[in-house]
């Protein structure tokens, strides 16, 4: 178990970010926390992560509001689903 | 039962085993969805979040059997690339009459298209899209979502 989070992007996120997969070092206390930290890295993924019907799963559950993080803990960004 | 598949997905032997050593099944109905040769079409990538994806699928697979009291159903989906002409998902359901084993493989469906945890990319002569449920997609999930059980 690390003191950072997992930080996942699926579908168009992946696109934008250049990336899939990337440890954050200090787990931020929110979901909120952690978009803010990603749009100052990247501004357009920032951007793109505010956007309507991107979801947050922390530890492949999404939970309304705002949820806390926890060091280990996964972070998948979920844009609009395309089903199968 | 669900599956994540990303080698290619055989829909004969998938049903050949889903018949098996079944008892009080009179109706068993399969569907199988292929990648599409048009636009340009030179492949399908389908992204899943294993782990999550398949939870959610199984939760639509049980809604099915509760709602069209099915004796089974299965759900195998293809992840990663995928050519034009192959399998990307085979679903099969098993009921005591037919009514309800065409309802249920009918209604597994039409979930999987708009509400299965995938990113669809669309591999095309021109570049590469992603891909979104269609308001035809939508308006054959909103028909269930107004419809009585028969």
């Amino acid at each position: 178990m690390t003191a950072g989070v997992r930080v996942l992007l699926f579908g168009p996120l992946r696109d934008i970010a250049g990336w899939r997969e990337r440890m954050v070092d200090q787990a931020p206390a929110t979901v909120s926390a952690l978009k803010r930290l990603l749009a100052d890295l990247d501004a357009p993924l920032g951007a793109a992560l505010d956007s309507p019907g991107v979801k947050a799963a922390v530890d492949k559950t999404i939970l309304p509001g705002d949820p806390t993080l926890h060091p280990g803990c996964e972070v998948a960004f979920l844009p609009p689903m395309s089903g199968g | 039962m669900v599956r994540l598949s990303s080698t290619p997905i055989d829909p004969g032997a998938l049903l050949t085993g889903f018949l098996e050593g079944r008892r009080d099944t009179g109706a068993a109905v399969s569907f199988t969805g292929l990648v599409r040769y048009d636009d340009g079409v030179e492949a399908l990538e389908l992204e899943a979040y294993p782990g999550f994806t398949e939870p959610a699928i199984a939760d639509i697979i049980a809604g099915a059997i509760e709602r069209f009291a099915l004796d089974d159903a299965l759900a195998v989906h293809r992840i990663g690339r995928i050519p034009p002409g192959a399998p990307v998902v085979f679903v099969a359901v098993a009921a005591r009459h037919r009514r309800a084993a065409f309802d249920g493989a009918d209604y597994l469906m039409d979930y999987l298209k708009s509400r299965a945890p995938f990113w669809k990319k669309s591999h095309e002569a021109s570049g590469a899209r992603w891909v979104e449920p269609t308001p035809r997609d939508h308006a054959d999930l909103a028909r269930w979502e107004t419809m009585e059980t028969r």
